[in-house]
């Protein structure tokens, strides 16, 4: 018997979104088959890795991955160019984490203003992500499309309790959100729904199907992104054809076993190079399951993750 | 694949002599079709409809051992191309190489990293499977010795790699009650590999550089009568391997293809020279599909990261992870640490438990089986409220080992605080933690 290829048949396609503006400018989304299956389908644009700047120092990072920055952390512009050059960044991503209520609480204003000075010293598109509180980011983020009308950010996380709020801006303004919803594909297509009927057009919608870290959910976000990209490509469920985000840096290195040293888990190796494998691992896992952008931290993870994407993508 | 009730029906006897047990030929085959019923509970089957029933059952892809004792790896058997389908059964085997080129000393700290190297997760020992046991030097004297030596020293699967008959012949002669698989067949030596793996009941690797050969030689072997095989597509291009993988699964799973019908081993260590990189095509094999996978040596910081990747990935998709109920002593616990209570949903342990260790406050935490539910989606299913809490603590027996009576609840569920202390009765305190786990370590500081 000749062995033939067993094909399946797809009927959807991702939409495309372009993102920031100018010669920088990146376009994601466009696959026409599941990911990376690059023998029966096309991804015209490859997956690409943003790279995190915090608009305060960041507390919690273990060395491993403090170190590549430390010059930078007070100052989200100077952090924000260094991801550029030397490390290659195409996206910055800019993490609000000093708006936290529980944190340091800082003003919607404030935040708008850093938001502003990054976005216009650098030309790679610019996320901008919130604390991840509802409320105070439904303030925050509206406050941020405003002050930055016409930079064509990319704004979120937009969840149901704060799209209104934000997402009236956000078309206002000219950028792109980010619909986030809690591993749950029935809520991530409500979310779409709603954003479509507030007048978003297609082309400046992403999709957050929320990141657990390897070891820490990895898995519910693995099959929460597969079905939906089966849905979107052989069931033509038109509201799940979005490109999805990412934002799995700050789930690795949260963890014990990315922070721990030497002394605490001799038995786990080489603790700088076991977190670059946890966050690069865990952005292979991504990738497989259909992540169009990923927010990542260590230099070495990305440029590992950029040499893989490279390979898949090889004639 | 898989016939129906009635496809079925159409070969048994028809009868309704009930004798297995069921009042009729049709409810039986209905049984069958279901997977209820054992083909052998009706005596009056012909041999000739028996073949081509088990023919038809027989699982899409071949599930087979490697290795022996407390240390067999299973393969195979898997039935869905994404978890979410139904769930992912075998785990891939993860094998460390030596070769008998290889100096000593290096052999040795090999063997002492895959002996060593386990790690304790949820109730679960993750570990290492399998070596692959390579026939660099040519010489079939030197590979029985290190075929003897690993089999010996470790508990291993062992892989025989050899282009050579005379060692391979010697290395299965060596190991055979190991049940070792053999590495590996093409067109040149087939006969002979076929008749090693039959006489010594051993798993047998095919190898072929492209799929249409790879299936043509596992035919010519099923028709030797191998039942037990691995199948290695040659590529060693990231995108091709990763191709062939899923075409395979496919092959078997769409077109119930059975010369594609077997796990697959994959190579890594044949891919690049980073060892980095090497985890992370590895990692890449975990989750589209290998059966075994090769990587060129291991350190806790390659192993632990892709070990935690297959648990995850290979966790039923349909059933959360659950902790045993009980009490967690987290550091150094005494008589005055402060006690935390909390699910069994695991990942909640596992995050509650790292903010604890990350304090350095030793803390009692105390466990409750809330079958596997978060702590919002247990409060809010009633199995994670006060009354039944407040029974759990008491009979938890941790009032025999602090000298305080003061428990500190999830923030999420502060409603529940009042009940509780009602439950608990007037010697206890109840005190209301942080919504997040996040900030555990901050409210732990603080002195509690
Ligand atoms: S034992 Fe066989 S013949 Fe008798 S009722 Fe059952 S299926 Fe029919």
């Amino acid at each position: 018997m000749p062995f033939e290829i067993p094909r399946i048949t797809y009927t959807g396609t991702i939409k495309k979104v372009t993102l920031g503006k100018g010669p920088k400018a990146v376009t994601i989304g466009g696959e026409t088959s599941y990911p990376l299956y690059l023998f029966e389908g096309e991804m015209p644009h490859p997956p690409r890795i943003a790279m995190e700047v915090y608009d305060a120092p960041p507390e919690d990072w273990p060395e491993t991955v403090l170190e590549p920055f430390r010059d930078v952390v007070h100052d989200p512009v100077a952090w924000a160019k260094k991801c550029i050059e030397p490390f290659g960044a195409e996206l910055i991503a800019l993490q609000l984490v000093s708006t936290d209520p529980n944190g340091l609480n800082r003003t919607a204003e404030e935040a708008a203003e850093t938001a502003k000075k990054v976005a216009a010293s650098i030309d790679v598109p610019l996320i901008i992500w919130g604390s991840g509180n509802a409320d105070k980011d439904g303030d925050v983020l509206r406050k941020v499309a405003e002050v930055c009308d016409g930079m064509n950010l990319i704004i979120g996380p937009i969840v149901e309790g704060n799209y209104k709020q934000v997402g009236a801006g956000a078309i206002g303004y000219g950028h792109t959100v980010i619909a986030s919803s809690p591993i749950d594909i029935n809520l991530a297509k409500q979310l779409n729904i709603l954003l479509g009927n507030l007048g978003i057009p297609d082309s400046r919608i992403i999709v957050d199907p929320t990141t657990g870290g390897l070891g820490y959910g990895i898995e519910y976000t693995y099959s929460v992104m597969e079905r939906d990209r089966m849905a979107a490509l052989t069931q033509q469920d038109e509201r799940l054809q979005f490109p999805i985000i990412c934002n799995m840096a700050k789930e690795v290195w949260k963890t014990k076993e990315a922070k721990a040293s030497d002394e605490e888990a001799p038995d786990l190796g080489n603790p700088q190079k076991r977190g670059v494998l946890m966050e690069a691992v865990t952005a292979v896992i991504l990738l497989l399951a259909g992540a169009d952008i990923l927010v990542m931290r260590h230099p070495e993870a990305i440029q590992l993750v950029r040499e893989m994407i490279s390979d898949f993508m090889a004639k | 694949m898989g016939l129906t009730g009635i496809q079925i029906f159409k070969l048994l006897p028809k009868t309704n002599c009930k004798e297995c047990g069921v009042p009729t030929c049709l409810a039986f085959a209905m049984n069958l079709a279901a997977g209820k019923a054992e083909l052998a509970s009706c005596p009056y089957v012909s041999e000739e409809t028996k073949a081509q029933l088990s023919e038809a059952s027989a699982p899409p892809i071949r599930p087979l051992a490697i290795g022996s004792g407390e240390n067999v790896l299973k393969i195979g058997g898997e039935t869905v191309q994404f978890r979410h389908e139904k769930t992912f059964v075998n785990k891939p085997g993860f094998a460390i190489l030596v070769s008998d080129a290889m100096p000593e000393a290096e052999i040795e700290n090999r063997l002492k990293r895959f002996n060593g190297l386990r790690y304790d997760r949820v109730g679960l020992t993750l570990r290492p499977e399998l070596i692959a046991i390579k026939n660099e030097s040519g010489d079939p004297v030197k590979f029985e010795a290190l075929v003897k030596k690993v089999k010996s020293e470790t508990d291993a699967a062992m892989i025989l790699m050899s282009e050579k008959i005379e060692a391979l012949t010697a290395g299965v002669k060596a190991s055979s009650d190991r049940v070792p698989l053999i590495y590996s067949v093409n067109e040149g030596n087939l006969e002979t590999l076929a008749g090693l793996a039959l006489e010594y009941k051993c798993p047998l690797t095919v190898k072929a550089d492209n799929l249409e050969a790879l299936s043509g030689l596992a035919e010519k072997l099923m028709a030797a009568g191998l039942k037990d095989l691995v199948l290695d597509p040659g590529y060693r291009t990231l995108r091709r391997a990763f191709e062939d993988q899923i075409l395979i699964r496919r092959a078997a799973l769409l077109h119930q293809n059975r010369s594609l019908g077997f796990p697959t081993i994959t190579f890594p260590c044949e891919m690049t020279n980073d060892p980095m990189k090497e985890a992370l095509i590895a990692a890449t094999f975990v989750a589209k599909y290998a059966g075994i996978i090769v990587l060129s040596d291991f350190r806790g910081e390659t192993l632990f990261p892709l070990l935690v990747e297959r648990l995850n990935i290979y966790t039923d998709p349909q059933r959360p992870m659950m902790m045993q109920e009980g009490i967690y002593p987290i550091g150094n616990p005494g008589e005055d640490s402060p006690i935390l209570v909390t699910v069994n949903f695991s990942l909640t342990y596992f995050i509650v438990s790292g903010e604890i260790e990350a304090s350095r406050v030793s803390c009692w935490l105390l466990v409750m089986d809330t079958e596997g539910l978060s702590v919002l989606t247990a409060w809010a299913a009633g199995k994670f409220v006060g009354d039944a809490i407040g029974t759990f603590i008491k009979k938890s027996g941790i009032a025999d080992k602090v000298k305080h009576r003061q428990v500190v609840i999830p923030g999420a569920v502060a409603v529940i605080s009042g009940d509780l202390e009602e439950e608990l009765g007037p010697d206890w305190k109840v005190q209301i933690g942080p919504r997040e786990a996040a900030h555990l370590p901050a409210f732990l500081k603080m002195g509690n």
